[in-house]
């Protein structure tokens, strides 16, 4: 071809190596959402076909040379009945499998692997439990259940990766999750799919799906120090929220062991789940998420702490099973609280004596 | 197709009234469209309104204690009177129209005034309980402060009161309240002024006999228009002032 | 119950103009410019349409030239986000949304119904001088820098991170809005109150109900919006915090607030084009409307349902999984009146007597583009598909094939079928034929592509990807460069034809409506009489009746 028209076997060339009409198939969840598109598909042509043969037969049949004479036609309850029932009915045969896609697309499995999200302009924070950051790209492993915790840092962003039929809205104020299982290894398109700003277009990056054997290579590979656990145990000390949930007998805030997953209930008399949505509110929003038999004295970190911060937090929080570690903060800092601490410490001994007196100041 | 002569073609110019547009066949029908595109178009106003109802009941829901401690920031009594002062004027425009219908001139001139004063009272009151919050900084956004919240003592009435002070991240949704507050209210007194620029057009027209010679269209419509805005007020007044006042 | 008819000889061609008609009575700016008659309202805003067509057309050629190269080379990243908002906004403001309400439904509805005019000739006019100070407020922001978040203002990028001409074009917006409403008010005024007598609700042309439907969303729908845009605009400024999360407010409920309109805008949008191709199919086979209550019905069906769908362009937005349910099972059923409206007009080619004449093939496109964009929705309003589809180029796709491929091929089918009505003349049918089949290739070249490109995961809004994409990028433009010498074609002979087109008679297509039994182009007050509406909608035997008597007196 080239000796013809290079220019033309240059376009050829590409077209056969790079055209796809379909992206890989890399997950599970897949191969079940290529077939309700199939599905789809195949309805959408045979009623498109149905009109084109239709249009044509009739403009063949009826052309007014050939048939001069129009018959006037009232209309056909039968007809009418007919094509609002089989599109009805094939319709919500397509709405129902799409639902139940559409939960198992948002339900993850109980032994999911977490992966945190966070997204900026312009760029994605990927944060693994180990404490592996990256920036842009996400290493995962093929054959396990991934659910990815995402949250803005300051405008929508969409976390999307075609080739597993995800994609995730990542919102500020408020995680969002969605859940994944990697079965084939390769490299993969990861695209930002909200418009957010001038470099939109370049929050893209790379997912990585790789074996067991490999992610753990990796995973040894790019610790850069602390996991997020313990980045949130630090950070523990250093916020002073050892001041209050402290596990003594006196401690003016709930034992925070075993708090995550568990069931509370809340001075306003709700029962709800203590799930990384309810330990980031409590954070920020203390007020309306007091544990009942708790006074309302938590300050708010809201300014205090970015979602990074946050994030660290509430790794620190879900693998505490005993009083162990956070008795280690107590002992090992010998940090002076800090004053915001003290202060509030006072603060609240006042305000738990007096109603009208002190307060926390901003 | 049988058709009829237009009423209103040009041969028999003279019989009918001057106020009859020509593109109606009666002064019945023209009456008739009139009304019926001002009830659309309060409709329409309604649905304006309701993106800030759903606002308010959404958040109000979210954060009831802020909403509670904002609300009792305002001054009831002023917004009673206010209400009593709108329920008042709606009645005024009403005679106003019983006027125009039984063509009484001086009549109908009182009650537009009358309906013109008492407006200006609800724009009056409503400036005072404005310069009022701004004063205390609780308007949204510029130099909102938070210390009647947080901090009782600062603020004379809520500690006669014997409010309690919210807590910080609580205090914070106070701001969103005023937002609304503002926003709502802001917005019917906006409509309240362009309802008193048209009153104060048709108390001119008034004077010179416009709607006492038969041509009360615009006098009903007008009086829809006001009462629709009456109608909001109450709501408004129901929702940012009263509901959380126990 | 069904009679034939003889189709009766047409003389389409006239002598001459008529001297005394809309047109004729006054020249100077002013009578124009102070006009109330709504047929020179009508053509004020086909001229200002035209205009920001053009305009919004640069725009997309803009975009298309930018897409050619995977690399953001041709402008700044910047540059092309302000290129597709403004593109956005133009089209879809400036253009799809008054585009047949306030040209063919200003001009037509007060003749359908037998009427002198609207109900608010000085409202329309008012409409349409807010439509042109919000056109001038466009103009205004594209000069000043223009603005960058996309046509949907999502918050909080619009609030608090870009720092363009966000307020202007919300001002223009908010105006523009007002136009909409104004404009809607005064056919529901119209159609209740100034039908003639013997207009039943029945005997109303399809083209009317369809309006009508589309009137009520807009008298409803678009204050929500104007709401939202004012929250917006003062979060912008003082920071309210309505739609801060860091103050408590939830940027969500812009979104909710911007699609409850923005979802009924779209059923605005292309409902009068349906009404159109009602018109065209039944005229150029000659028959009937196939299932005339059944469309009716539909479009009112559309317009009601239409106000529930709103969160289906929310399905990834982390809204409860309940509420997808919900959406996304009343999205299928929106879907099902305008398949129903597909297969009458289809059915209603059954034994007609057709003709390809352009209004024609343009419904035909409308038709199978239609049938395809409508498709491709079902596949967005499948929440499990949704998830993949959505935010890529299948969405662009999708509204493309139904905005561009349906709506505007209705707005050129509706344009050249009452261009003799409308101006006296006729337009030259055989490059019109030529126009509109080479718009229609020129328009699957450009957008089938960007269905694949979206099934590959393409985001849209992107000055740059991946290169693999590159193809069918390159394919995309090469149909827009086609599509857009079939619409330049179209301008330029209808734009001759104004001067140099054969002279027409009063019915060149011999339709049914009452406003072809006025000359063209009418008069001032359309009807010398007032009609007394006797006999159905199109109703073919009474047209042959009229042409008989006409005949006998001599007329043209």
């Amino acid at each position: 071809m080239n000796h013809i028209s290079p220019v033309i076997g240059q376009f050829l060339d590409k077209w056969m190596t790079n055209f796809r009409l379909f992206p890989p198939e890399a997950s599970k969840i897949a191969p079940q959402m290529d077939a309700l598109f199939f599905f789809i598909v195949v309805v959408s042509l045979f009623g498109f076909a149905m009109v084109l043969v239709l249009l044509v037969a009739f403009s063949i049949l009826y052309n007014k040379k050939r048939h001069p004479v129009a018959l006037q036609i009232e209309g056909s309850a039968l007809l009418e009945i007919t094509w609002t029932l089989i599109p009805l009915g094939l319709f919500l045969v397509i709405f129902a499998w799409g639902a139940i896609l559409y939960f198992r697309i948002f339900t993850p499995p109980a032994n999911a692997m977490n992966i945190y999200v966070v997204g900026k302009q312009w760029m994605w924070k990927t944060e693994h439990p180990g404490g592996q950051h990256e920036i842009n790209a996400l290493h995962v492993p093929a054959g396990r259940a991934i659910q990815l915790t995402l949250i803005s840092q300051d405008v929508f962003h969409s976390f999307s990766i075609p080739a597993f039929r995800i994609k995730r809205e990542a919102i500020p104020g408020r995680y969002t999750t969605v859940w994944f299982e990697a079965t084939k290894p390769g490299t993969y398109h990861l695209f930002c799919t909200q418009y957010c700003g001038s470099n939109h277009s370049r929050m893209s990056g790379e997912v990585v799906v790789q074996t067991q054997e490999d992610y753990r290579k990796w995973l040894s590979r790019s610790t850069s120090g602390a996991s997020l656990a313990q980045n949130g145990e630090r950070l523990f000390a250093s916020l002073s929220c050892n001041a209050c949930h402290n596990a003594r007998p006196d401690a003016r805030g709930p034992s925070l062991a075993n708090v995550y997953g568990s069931r509370l209930t809340l001075s306003s008399g709700e029962r709800i789940v203590a799930d990384d949505a309810y330990l980031r509110q409590s954070i920020l929003n203390p007020s309306q998420h007091v544990t009942q038999g708790y006074a309302p004295i938590m300050p708010t970190y809201q300014g205090r702490i970015d979602e990074e911060g946050v994030i660290a937090l509430i790794e620190f929080i879900k693998q505490l099973d005993s009083d162990y570690r956070i008795q280690q903060t107590l002992n090992s800092t010998d940090l002076v609280p800090s004053e915001s601490s003290q202060t509030a410490a006072v603060k609240g001994r006042e305000i738990k004596q007096s109603n009208s007196r002190g307060g926390i100041q901003p | 197709m049988v058709s009829s002569a237009f009423p209103s073609a040009a041969a028999e110019h003279g019989e009918h009234p001057p106020y009859l547009l020509h593109h109606f066949q009666s002064v019945e029908q023209q009456a008739d469209a009139a009304n019926f595109a001002m009830w659309l178009f309060l409709l329409s106003e309604v649905m304006f309104f309701s993106g800030l109802f759903a606002a308010f009941l959404i958040y109000r829901n979210w954060y009831i204690p802020a909403f509670v401690a904002g609300a009792k920031q305002l001054n009831v009594g002023l917004g009673a009177l206010n209400s009593g002062l709108l329920i008042l004027s709606s009645f005024s425009l009403g005679m106003g129209v019983w006027s125009a219908e039984t063509r009484r001139k001086s009549c109908l001139v009182l009650c537009l005034i009358l309906t013109f004063v008492l407006g200006l009272g609800f724009l009056g009151i409503k400036s005072i309980e404005y310069a009022e919050k701004i004063e205390k900084h609780h308007f949204p956004g510029l130099h909102y402060s938070l210390s009647s919240f947080i901090d009782p003592s600062s603020d004379q009435a809520v500690s006669a009161a014997g409010e309690r002070p919210l807590p910080l991240d609580m205090a914070r949704h106070t701001e969103l309240y005023f937002s609304l507050y503002f926003a709502m209210t802001g917005m019917h007194a906006l409509h309240m002024i362009v309802g008193m620029g048209i009153l104060a057009y048709m108390i001119l027209r008034a004077w010179g006999g416009a709607y006492t010679s038969g041509h009360v269209t615009f006098v009903k419509n007008f009086a829809l228009y006001w009462n629709l805005v009456d109608i909001v007020w109450i709501y408004l007044f129901a929702l940012l002032y009263l509901v959380s006042r126990h | 119950m069904s009679t034939s008819t003889l189709v009766p000889p047409s003389e389409p061609i006239a002598p001459k103009i008529p001297e005394d008609n809309y047109l004729s009575r006054g020249y100077g700016l002013r009578s124009w410019l102070l006009t109330r008659d709504h047929k020179r309202i009508g053509i004020l805003y086909l001229i200002s349409l035209s205009v920001f067509f053009l305009i919004g057309g640069t725009l997309a050629g803009m975009i298309r030239l930018e897409l050619l190269t995977p690399q953001s080379d041709l402008m700044s990243t910047d540059t092309y986000n302000k290129v597709f908002t403004m593109h956005g906004v133009i089209m879809i403001f400036l253009f799809l949304v008054p585009s047949v309400p306030a040209t063919l439904g200003n001009f037509f509805i007060p003749m359908m119904i037998g009427a002198r005019d609207l109900a608010l000739p000085r409202i329309n006019l008012l409409s349409w001088y807010l439509y042109i100070v919000g056109g001038v407020l466009v103009i205004y922001t594209m000069v000043a820098g223009g603005v960058d978040t996309g046509w949907t203002f999502t918050t909080p990028l619009s609030t608090h991170y870009v720092n363009t001409n966000v307020l202007s074009t919300c001002l223009a917006i908010f105006i523009t809005g007002f136009s909409s409403i104004f404009t809607g008010l005064n056919v529901l005024v119209t159609v209740h109150k100034m039908r003639a007598p013997g207009m039943t609700w029945f005997r109303l042309p399809l083209f009317v109900w369809s309006l009508y439907a589309a009137s009520i969303q807009m008298v409803l729908a678009t204050p929500v919006v104007a709401i939202a845009i004012v929250l917006l605009a003062l979060e912008r400024t003082i920071g309210i915090g309505v739609f801060d999360p860091t103050k408590g407010g939830d940027p969500l409920l812009f979104q909710h607030l911007f699609w409850f309109y923005s979802h009924p805008a779209v059923y605005i949008m292309i409902l009068p084009g349906m009404g159109v191709i009602s018109e065209v199919i039944s005229t150029f086979s000659r028959k009937r409307v196939f299932g005339y209550k059944a469309v009716a019905f539909s479009s009112v069906a559309i317009a009601v349902f239409g106000f529930f769908v709103w969160a289906h362009h929310m399905m990834i937005m982390g809204i409860s999984n309940y509420a997808v349910l919900v959406f996304s099972l009343l999205t299928m059923l929106v879907a099902v009146p305008s398949a129903i409206k597909i297969f009458n007009w289809t059915f209603t080619l059954h034994k007609g007597a057709i003709t390809f004449e352009a209004p024609m093939l343009y419904a035909f496109g409308f038709i199978g583009l239609f049938t395809i964009g409508g498709m491709s929705g079902v596949f967005l309003g499948s929440a499990g598909t949704d998830v993949h589809l959505t935010e890529t180029f299948f969405i662009v796709a999708h509204f493309h094939f139904v905005m561009v491929g349906g709506m505007l091929m209705a707005f050129l089918a509706g344009i050249h079928f009452w261009w003799p009505k409308m101006t006296g003349r006729m337009y030259p049918e055989r490059i019109a034929q030529v126009a509109s089949i080479v718009t229609f290739i020129g328009f699957n070249l450009t957008f089938f592509p960007q269905f694949i490109l979206g099934i590959l995961g393409m985001p849209r809004r992107y000055a740059s990807y991946p290169p693999e994409f590159q193809i069918l990028n390159v394919f995309s433009t090469a149909g827009a460069t086609v599509l857009g010498a079939g619409y330049l074609l179209s301008a330029l002979y209808l734009l001759w034809s104004l001067k140099y087109g054969q002279v027409a008679a009063d019915n060149p297509w011999q339709a049914t409506g009452l406003e072809w039994q006025c000359q063209s182009p009418p008069l001032t007050g359309n009807f010398t009489e007032m009609p007394i509406m006797d006999h159905e909608a199109y109703d073919y035997a009474w047209l042959e009746g009229q042409n008989r008597n006409r005949r006998k007196v001599g007329h043209r």
